[in-house]
């Protein structure tokens, strides 16, 4: 490790990273809580927040976990809910290649917030841009596990109170659909995703109508995707 | 579910995830991404997410008591509050709260 140039690094990250640290916090600790209400042992949290690291996916995985055991459809579901990660690599792909081991953490601990900051900070010039990525990606997963690991020792004590609080994943799902929504160009495939997966969820019932959901909001998206591509070039 | 079957579970989604993030470096070795998966790129998150919400909504009883009021409730409620204020996690952590209120002591 070439600490002349790691320290300096950290101390130009970190500043970028308050923000990420306080919503990590809130949703960590929900999520900690939430998992433990459910009645799953205390490492679990942890170990889904290492393994997994997608805040989304993660709130996902204790619906999946208290369900029948069907590895196909978390397959799919994992596959469609973290298939942004394939766009943000897309566009670090310059930035994340050649930096030795450094890029290959850089890729695993890829998640919305990380990216945000990789892709616009501007790194001062006499700051290693391999290492300043490094450290955002670093601290921000830091304060998942943390926060996850804390809501899930909490959680245990809380037990009593905390029925209701699976609605905290309810809560950021709506919040994160409306901030989708408020632009214009989004609002035709917020509609088919809503629209499609009511659909299956109809037709199939609540334990397996996932696949499908997924399948007729690709049908869809390609029936409707010069209207789409329309929206998308006059924003 | 048993505890191996868990186990797996979380494997399973550690590893599809691993796969969506090394895939883009393993396969765009500088090449130009193909039209279509930029369109997918560029609308499938919005339909995600719609999936995603209901998809939380699921279990939701809507033909016996309470009839799906404390979702409806805690829905409009974080709504409300977003729409208001802007910020992600107050509105989050409002709506939760709130929900947890009418479970627990008006429903």
């Amino acid at each position: 490790m070439n600490d002349k140039k790691a320290l300096p690094a950290l101390k130009a990250a970190f500043p970028h990273t308050l923000p990420i640290l306080a919503g990590f916090i809130v949703l960590g600790m929900g999520y900690g809580i939430y998992l433990r209400s459910s009645g799953l042992p205390l490492w679990y949290p942890t170990l889904t927040s290492i393994l997994v690291f997608g805040g989304s996916l993660e709130f996902l995985l204790v619906s999946m976990l208290l369900s029948p055991f069907q590895p196909i459809s978390v397959f799919f579901l994992s596959l469609l809910v973290q298939a942004r990660h394939i766009f943000y690599g897309l566009t670090l792909l310059k930035k994340y290649r050649g930096r030795g081991l450094k890029s290959l953490y850089l890729i695993y601990s890829m998640c919305d917030e990380t990216f945000s900051i990789n892709c616009s900070a501007e790194v001062p010039e006499n700051i290693d841009e391999g290492w300043f990525m490094f450290f955002v990606s670093f601290l921000n997963q830091s304060y998942w596990v943390f926060s996850v690991t804390l809501g899930s020792v909490l959680g245990g004590a809380l037990s009593k109170y905390s029925e209701g609080v699976e609605f905290v994943m309810t809560a950021m799902f709506c919040v994160i659909f409306i901030r989708a929504m408020e632009k214009k160009e989004n609002r035709i495939s917020g509609v088919i995703g809503v629209v499609a997966t009511l659909i299956s969820l109809l037709v199939f019932g609540k334990s397996v109508f996932l696949i499908p959901s997924m399948v007729l909001i690709l049908v869809f998206l390609f029936i409707f995707r010069e209207r789409i591509e329309k929206g998308r070039v006059f924003v | 579910m048993t505890g191996l079957e868990r186990i797996i579970t979380v494997l399973i989604a550690g590893f599809a995830t691993v796969l969506t993030r090394f895939l883009p470096f393993v396969i765009f070795k500088g090449k130009k991404t193909p039209k279509a998966l930029d369109y997918l790129g560029f609308a499938l998150p919005c339909s995600v997410f719609g999936m995603l919400l209901v998809y939380c909504l699921k279990d939701t009883v809507v033909t016996s008591f309470p009839f799906a009021l404390p979702e409806f409730l805690g829905l409009a409620v974080t709504s409300a509050i977003y729409l208001w204020k802007k910020n992600t996690l107050i509105s989050i952590a409002a709506g939760t709260v709130f929900y947890m209120f009418l479970v627990q002591v008006v429903f």
